[in-house]
């Protein structure tokens, strides 16, 4: 597919698991593991999809994601964010950030692998119409 | 209906109960049979001699049959019927606690009554332990990065044993390196579980059985009957030894009540303040002036006075700027709820509306028998140690019973007050913010 992932992610068995799983299936998978400086690789990798992790170092996924849904270009990019938190209100916080999709875990792979494929195609890179219209200000 | 005017219906349950005729004790004492019917049936007040000398011939104490059941007891009823939580559902009548008869219950039954207050002690401690734990969960940082840490291990043990189950096109330096992480995990999640359990298993043991830290002070300090004899002598006293505090955070809660005490103790010594006393009898301004300190410090100081029969037993009540009550000394019929909102009309709050203008009253429990103090407040603002530092204020009431002073009370200068609104009779009170369940309240319309 040669699609890209960006796992933003800071457990390492799970960063080898998940990149293990994405990679055989023929994606680019890169990844990233701190909180902070994850909105500036975002802009730099500009992946097709995000895999973003709530509980990170330095900056949690929520802020992470509210902070991409304020950019033009990354304002439809496609988010899955994985969390441990799966109460009503972790979920709902994450629909107001603008999540695409939220999952707990610990996820299945095949569940997460047919999110990741889903989501792809809504990537604003892979589809330009996605990408929010600012001309109306 | 007041508990004095049930005097009759006790001298007949007591009559009732020796198996004396009517008769025979209205001879007894020197009246007829039908004078001691409207008696026993409250249609006649009695006092004075006749009381007593009914008491005598029924073999119980004058004060048995004029007060009935213990204060204590009966606070506890009305404590328990308001807290019941029982209320019509979807119009299906509910049998709601008959508290205008509560009286008569205790009387009648004094074991039965003893275990409904027993039991509702047990539930109320029982749903703060819950709140308690609760709130833990949601709050406590140990426990949340404790189950992250448990619940990221097992997602990592999940997906790569979901890999290695369909290994059929995986090398073997995956393989192996993926065993490796599962052996690291397995041994990861051990620990963390271990961890956690004995946290929680220390949280059981630390909070079995109060659930504030507030709670577990003020039950401290009343073990100590309020008073800390080590502060007279400016030692600590300590806190976490036998028959100490349990927690940390009551420990900490209890240290800076004590370094306050403490410090008040040096400026106000016992001998001193014992002689402030019996110049001008127990008032707080005497006492502030006198040693020159806030009239707050010198309200705590005096009730932290070890009980003597040269003075009047003084409680004290100490609330913050919402009003939350952060310190309670009861007094016999006068004891600040242990849950929840007080009485608007206490003193306490009347200072806290004009903080540094003192307030004395003379107020009367009305819901009890006709029981009066003399309470004294006043609100003061808690010093800042920055000029950013938000205003702090706190409310201080020390009270005494009047009938243990040298003081005279013309009617018009007593304000009646209660407990809290839901065990207070005072219907038509201005400052009631929810109903009764002490006194039925007619339906409107």
């Amino acid at each position: 597919m040669g699609q890209r992932v960006l796992l933003i992610e800071d457990e390492p068995n799970i960063i080898e698991a998940i990149r293990f799983i994405l990679s055989r299936d023929g994606w680019t998978v890169e990844t990233h593991a701190d909180g902070a400086t994850a909105v500036a690789a975002v802009d730099r990798k500009r992946p097709d999809v995000i895999i973003l992790d709530v509980m990170l170092p330095n900056k949690s996924g929520f802020e992470i994601l509210r902070e991409l849904r304020e950019m033009p270009d990354h304002a439809t990019r496609p988010v899955l964010m994985l969390t441990a938190r799966g109460q009503k209100k972790d979920r709902e916080m994450a629909e107001a950030a603008g999540v695409s999709h939220f999952m707990t875990k610990p996820f299945s792979n095949t569940e997460m692998l047919e999110v990741v494929r889903r989501l792809a195609m809504q990537s604003p890179d892979l589809h330009p119409d996605n990408s929010p219209d600012t001309s109306h200000g | 209906m007041p508990r004095s005017a049930l005097t009759g219906t006790r001298i007949r349950e007591r009559r009732t109960l020796k198996g004396v005729k009517q008769a025979d004790l209205a001879r007894s004492v020197g009246i007829s049979p039908a004078y001691l019917n409207l008696i026993e049936h409250n249609r006649r007040r009695i006092g004075g001699k006749l009381l007593i000398d009914l008491a005598r011939e029924l073999g119980v104490e004058p004060a048995a049959l004029s007060e009935g059941a213990e204060l204590p007891l009966m606070e506890g009823l009305q404590e328990a019927a308001s807290t019941s939580g029982l209320r019509p559902q979807d119009g299906k009548p509910v049998s709601l606690p008959e508290t205008q008869r509560a009286e008569e219950f205790a009387g009648r039954f004094p074991g039965w009554a003893a275990l409904v207050v027993a039991q509702r002690n047990r539930i109320t401690a029982l749903e703060r332990r819950v709140e308690a734990l609760n709130d833990r969960l949601a709050h406590d940082p140990f426990l949340s990065d404790s189950l992250h840490e448990v619940l990221s291990t097992v997602t990592a043990i999940r997906s790569t044993a979901g890999i290695l189950n369909n290994a059929g096109e995986i090398d073997r330096d995956w393989q192996a390196r993926f065993h490796r992480n599962l052996y690291e995990d397995s041994q990861r999640l051990a620990d963390g579980s271990q961890a956690l359990v004995s946290y929680l298993d220390t949280v059981g043991k630390s909070e079995d059985t109060l659930a504030s830290p507030l709670e577990e002070v003020e039950a401290w300090l009343a073990a100590r009957d309020f008073s800390l004899p080590e502060l007279e002598q400016g030692k600590m006293p300590d806190l976490s030894g036998e028959g100490g505090l349990r927690t940390p955070a009551a420990r900490s809660l209890a240290r800076k009540w004590v370094l306050r005490a403490r410090a008040e103790a040096e400026k106000m010594p016992q001998a001193m303040v014992e002689a402030i006393i019996s110049r001008h009898g127990p008032d707080p301004s005497a006492l502030a002036q006198a040693m020159g300190v806030e009239l707050s410090a010198a309200m705590r100081r005096l009730a932290s006075l070890p009980a003597s029969e040269t003075r009047p037993p003084m409680g004290l009540a100490i609330c913050d700027g919402s009003g939350a009550l952060t310190h309670r000394k009861p007094l016999d019929g006068f004891a600040p709820p242990r849950f929840g909102a007080a009485c608007p009309l206490w003193p306490l709050y009347q200072a806290l509306l004009r903080p540094m203008v003192p307030v004395r009253r003379v107020v009367e429990q009305h819901s009890q028998p006709p029981r009066r103090y003399l309470a004294y407040a006043i609100a003061q603002p808690q010093r800042p140690e920055s000029f950013d530092a938000p205003e702090v204020i706190e409310a201080t009431m020390l009270f005494m019973p009047l009938d243990q002073l040298d003081m005279e009370v013309r009617d018009g200068e007593v304000h009646g007050i209660g407990t809290s609104c839901r065990v207070c009779a005072r219907i038509e009170c201005p400052a009631r913010r929810e109903p009764s369940m002490v006194l039925e309240v007619p339906e409107e319309g």
